[in-house]
């Protein structure tokens, strides 16, 4: 095997192992998110082998650092103990797993039968240039709409928060 | 290509972090006492040698290593352990994307002194930024005390903010030199520029040809004055060292996140922030302060001077170490900078972080993004 493919069984292996580790450690909120940063930072590790460098860089950044941090402030916040989580619950969250898991492997089993050879990387592929350049010019209007859907969400939260106050 | 890359490495890890990093406890000790009118570290001694005080980081680390390391009961023990590790493993590495030196050619060869020089360089920093943050977020959470937990949420507030703050005020500084990647603009910075240039820029005056002399070297600080105090402010907010230290909170909430660490763990996070002092001086020095290029003197002017009389060989290597020298130079100023901030401002309250954070540097970054965008606009591209 080269290089690429042992670093890419590697880091394949942590996002499954953590990512299960995250569904079974549902009692323990806290280990469960930091299970999940560990998936994210995998899934970091194989997108630059995929030469997406900015994707990855942006996927440590947003998902491994802001919104994991976001979640163990909230749960730090409200103090969650392991028996706020009811048996019934639990179940749920396995089993919308459980069946989200088998859905991915029967996806997978049918990409494998027959996966084309991948082309040719055009120059500067992944970079944060061309990735700007193509999302200012060819997908400008999602931007924009991206961009709206923001602005409306932390209007929103505004007001939810000063109605509180007031 | 991987032997030059480990002895970079070998060089970072030997030469900036363990021999640097207990050098600014030192510096630290005696520059608080200089500014409180005392004499400072001065006591402890290896066979009567105190070197003015420079034997005291040993002490430290022989007390912190002979030191019982307590485990409090009821806390989560495996995350307990690894939290002063999550946080001091990415303080180092940041170090990787740092250039130290030029890119120089010897014997035919082309060779730069940066240990990895990834197009996305600063991103680089900012993911390390932000994983560094779990370090302390769970060591807070780890604890199981109360003062421990609000450390810890302190903490994740204050960073996940100032980290926002912190991409938005280097952006100005990826539009002047149009490039990520750190070893590229050093290059850009090596150079000089007309100070008086503005104005044929944008009000269209011709300037008098004597006033070309009037040259300052190209640096970020000189194009983005504003993008500097902003970064500095928010990279050492980061940091959470006093002013910004309302994690820990001594006079509030007693030691903050590392109040049930003791011993080499607490020394872990202790070494932590200053290696993280070091990496923001090599970091801004690299940014704004032209990283390792010699001011005035760019690094063809160097060689080709002395290449003439002593041979290409001998002019690249005193360029190397001219520019070494250079670089070293900038980060004791950068760190003598913090030392000195740190020891004259008094600490915020936590609201006030926050409100520094959002109210203001928010608003003024975005302006020197729209300030800088439309003076290049004005400029007719990148200058």
């Amino acid at each position: 095997m080269t290089v690429p493919a042992v670093l890419f069984y590697a880091f394949a292996a942590l996002a499954v192992l953590s990512a299960i580790g995250m569904v079974v450690q549902v009692r323990n909120t806290v280990a469960s998110a930091m299970s999940l940063v560990i998936t994210m930072v995998a899934l970091a590790g194989i997108y630059v082998l995929l030469e997406a460098h900015l994707v990855a860089v942006i996927q440590i950044m947003v998902y491994g650092g802001a919104i994991v941090v976001l979640f163990l402030f909230v749960v730090m916040l409200l103090n969650l103990r392991s028996d706020d989580f009811g048996p019934a619950r639990q179940r749920l969250v396995r089993l919308a797993a459980a069946a989200i898991g088998v859905f991915a492997l029967t996806w997978m089993l049918r990409l494998f039968s027959g996966l084309p050879e991948a082309p040719p990387l055009p120059e500067g592929f992944g970079g944060y240039r061309e990735v700007g350049i193509a999302l200012y010019t060819d997908y400008v209007l999602l931007v924009e709409v991206a961009s709206l859907l923001l602005t409306a969400a932390i209007v929103g939260a505004l007001i939810l928060a000063k109605r509180k106050i007031d | 290509m991987l032997i030059g890359v480990i002895v970079k490495s070998l060089f970072i890890l030997i030469v900036m972090v363990a021999g640097l990093a207990p050098v600014i406890t030192w510096i630290e000790r005696k520059q608080s006492a200089v500014m409180q009118d005392r004499i400072g570290a001065n006591r402890a001694d290896v066979g009567g040698i105190t070197l003015l005080g420079l034997m005291h980081p040993l002490a430290d680390v022989f007390k912190l290593l002979s030191k019982e390391d307590v485990v409090p009961t009821g806390a989560n023990r495996i995350m307990h352990l690894i939290s002063p590790v999550i946080a001091a493993v990415p303080a180092v590495i940041a170090f990787a994307v740092v250039p130290f030196g030029g890119v120089y050619t010897l014997g035919g060869e082309e060779f730069s002194l940066v240990a990895a020089n990834p197009d996305w360089g600063l991103l680089y920093i900012f993911a390390i930024g932000s994983i560094a943050m779990y370090g302390t977020v769970m060591a807070g959470w780890s604890s199981n005390n109360n003062w421990s937990l609000l450390g810890g949420l302190r903490a994740s507030a204050q960073m996940i903010s100032y980290e926002v703050t912190m991409g938005l005020s280097v952006v100005g500084i990826f539009m002047v030199f149009s490039t990520l990647q750190l070893q590229d603009m050093v290059v850009a910075q090596d150079d000089t520029f007309r100070v008086f240039g503005f104005l044929e820029v944008l009000f269209g005056l011709s300037v008098p040809a004597w006033l070309d002399f009037v040259r300052l070297p190209a640096w970020g600080v000189f194009y983005q004055p504003l993008g500097f105090v902003l970064f500095l402010t928010t990279i050492m907010a980061e940091n959470k060292r006093p002013p910004f230290d309302t994690p820990e909170g001594e006079s509030e909430i007693i030691a903050g996140y590392h109040l049930e660490y003791s011993g080499m763990r607490f020394g872990l996070f202790f070494m932590a922030e200053f290696i993280e002092v070091l990496v923001i001086a090599a970091l801004m020095t690299t940014i704004f302060l032209g990283g390792w290029s010699v001011p005035w003197l760019t690094t063809e002017t160097i060689i080709g001077g002395i290449a003439g009389v002593f041979g290409e060989g001998f002019a690249t290597g005193i360029c190397i170490i001219l520019h070494f020298l250079s670089f070293m130079l900038k980060v004791v100023f950068m760190i003598w900078l913090q030392m000195a901030l740190r020891w004259t401002l008094p600490r915020f309250r936590y609201d006030q972080v926050m409100d520094l954070c959002w109210k203001i540097i928010l608003p003024l970054s975005i302006a020197n993004v729209f300030v800088t965008g439309g003076i290049i606009l004005l400029a007719g591209g990148t200058s």
